[in-house]
């Protein structure tokens, strides 16, 4: 009888998850009368706006990425070794952004950095950039220390780093060539799901004016029928391409763990 | 002058003084091992030697150079850890090869010295090299260990429990290929257990440790025979403790529970102290024996099969005594209850710090 409920639960919960997709997916196939197409993809794929706005957020996911292992991967290595007793402090401030919302930050960010502060950053595009990739690096920051600090669990960081520094190598070393090989799965984990969420952003890129793909995908909505839909399914093959990814390269990594 | 030179070194954590006044001085191509139970600061030694920890005060001296101001990566000091520490992302070849990749080795020299580090602990480059640590049993990852921590050829080579990881069987027959591998390279190496028959069986010196101190520093032999304190005697090895009173220092005759004994030596302390002496349980005999001078009626109490030997706790006057006997099919041992006889020298009696 459990089992029959569980079940019924977890079919109720699929159809509620799945119907509506499929009514958007199946909607955006409907461009052309009487028939199904990919007419609407292929105006959105077509779309030169589509290509320079995703080619941009693709690039700020990229830069994003770069500048959350750079700020991360130390981090975490240096709580895990030297202060463990910071770790729910540091879990606490990565965790900050989950609560502070995005259009808070990045009125905080104009406020900071327009060009009558001192660092003017809002005064150039590049500064724009710089600022909306800093906000990017916040809001991913949950993700991408969690992902990092679960895969510097899984080895002992302690000893592999003595046994690195017995060897001669300096913190450089250690970190480019034990310990980051070593979470790379977790790191990829974490980059993926940045790049997830830098792709749909649309509050921090609509306030700071960069053309990115989610203030693109908001305008495509207001204009078009069928678009928007194609728009949001290709979003969503984006997303769960990269989850999928998250899996392939976690079961890969295994390969490579210690047994002890 | 000692090749490596532990002079006064203490260490603290806050209040907690784990390391006091120990000094050590080490020969070139020693084998030197520090024993002790957990927490007497045995590790904490060999981590200050390796610059993971840093020293409250003292020195530590390599040919006469204080390396306590150096960094861990600066001393070309080898450790091998209990836990192997292999980099998992790194093949058996790199592993080996990693220190002589950081000291700028160049490639084919070092490719020369992986295959020579692998030779050496029998694990051949052909077949082993490109392996990854986790497609190793618990004994070649150490080995592997042990040649990664000795191809950039260290100073001192450090070993922080290596075995304690690994089954009794591999443990046994590593040991004996790590004491023979030292022996061939001549490197100067402390090695860290809480393993007695480990320590003994291996080591040139044995370092026992208790509370932070250093008890007693001899070879396995003198640790074993001439315990300098009631600790020693207890953590090494298994012995029957017994107070004597002395008669006659100068004879060395004693008297405990109404037995005289003559232990054949001079005693440096006065007519009517209490001395702690003690008894191995291989030095009491089952039945008489010649040359075992006293013999007691006595009562076996428990008896413990270990294989090649039985240990018997029987009861003599009230006292208890331990004795090993060696297995042999055609005579059983006492079972608990029955009555036997059991024989020991005065001249076997282990004086305790004397």
């Amino acid at each position: 009888m459990t089992r029959v409920l569980a079940w019924g639960a977890f079919l109720l919960g699929m159809l509620y998850f799945l119907l509506p997709l499929w009514g958007m997916t199946e909607f955006s196939l409907r461009m052309r009368r009487d028939a199904y197409s990919f007419d609407a993809y292929a105006s959105v794929l077509g779309n030169p706006e589509f290509q320079r706005t995703f080619a941009f957020s693709a690039t700020m996911a990229l830069v994003t990425i770069l500048m959350g292992v750079l700020i991360v991967v130390p981090t975490a290595f240096w709580v895990r070794l030297r202060m463990p007793g910071l770790r729910p402090v540091v879990e606490f401030i990565t965790l900050l952004p989950l609560v502070i919302p995005a259009i808070v930050i990045v009125f905080g960010y104009i406020r900071l950095y327009n060009t009558g502060s001192w660092l003017p950053l809002t005064g150039t595009a590049a500064g724009t950039n710089l600022l909306l990739a800093m906000g990017y690096t916040v809001l991913a920051l949950p993700y991408m220390y969690r992902a990092v600090d679960t895969g510097l669990r899984t080895i002992d960081v302690a000893t592999l780093t003595e046994a690195a520094q017995s060897l001669g190598a300096g913190w450089g070393t250690i970190l480019g060539r034990v310990i980051l090989p070593n979470v790379l799965g977790a790191v990829l984990s974490g980059a993926f799901l940045t790049f997830a969420i830098v792709i749909g952003e649309f509050t921090m890129a609509a306030l700071l004016d960069r053309p990115a793909f989610g203030p693109f995908m908001q305008r495509l909505g207001q204009d078009r029928a069928y678009e928007p839909s194609a728009l949001a399914v290709i979003a969503f093959v984006i997303t769960w391409g990269c989850m999928g990814l998250i899996g392939l390269v976690t079961r890969t990594q295994k390969h490579t763990r210690v047994r002890t | 002058m000692a090749y490596l030179d532990i002079a006064h070194l203490e260490k603290s954590f806050g209040a907690n003084r784990v390391v006091k006044d120990f000094s050590l001085p080490i020969d070139q191509g020693e084998f030197v091992s520090l024993l002790g139970p957990s927490g007497c600061g045995k590790t904490t030694v060999l981590r200050m030697v390796a610059g993971f920890e840093t020293p409250s005060a003292g020195a530590i001296r390599i040919e006469g150079k204080d390396i306590v101001p150096l960094r861990p990566n600066q001393r070309n000091v080898g450790m091998v850890f209990q836990a192997y520490a292999l980099f998992p992302n790194l093949t058996v070849a790199q592993n080996v090869g990693f220190g002589l990749k950081i000291a700028g080795v160049r490639a084919a020299e070092a490719q020369g010295r992986v295959a020579e580090m692998l030779d050496l602990i029998g694990l051949p480059m052909a077949e082993f090299g490109g392996r990854y640590p986790f497609q190793l049993s618990g004994g070649q990852q150490q080995r592997v260990a042990l040649a990664r921590a000795l191809a950039p050829r260290p100073r001192v080579l450090l070993l922080d429990e290596p075995l304690s990881a690994l089954d009794a069987k591999v443990r046994v027959r590593l040991r004996t290929e790590i004491r023979d591998i030292q022996r061939r390279l001549g490197i100067t190496t402390i090695f860290v257990t809480h393993d007695q028959e480990e320590a003994l069986s291996i080591s040139d010196r044995v370092v026992v440790m208790n509370a932070g101190i250093a008890d007693q520093v001899g070879s396995p032999f003198e640790i074993y025979n001439q315990p300098a304190t009631p600790f020693v005697a207890s953590f090494v090895g298994t012995l029957t403790p017994i107070d004597a009173t002395v008669i006659d220092p100068h004879q060395g005759t004693v008297m405990s529970g109404g037995l005289t004994l003559h232990l054949g030596r001079a005693l440096p302390v006065q007519a009517g102290t209490v001395v702690p002496i003690a008894l191995r349980p291989e030095a009491v005999h089952l039945g008489r024996a010649s040359g075992r001078e006293i013999v007691l009626p006595a009562t076996a109490r428990a008896v413990e099969f270990m294989g090649s030997v039985i240990r018997i706790r029987a009861e003599a006057g009230g006292q208890s005594f331990l004795l090993d006997t060696f297995n042999r099919p055609d005579a059983p041992p006492p079972r608990p209850g029955e009555p036997v006889e059991i024989s020991f020298s005065g001249r076997d009696v282990i004086v305790i710090g004397a």
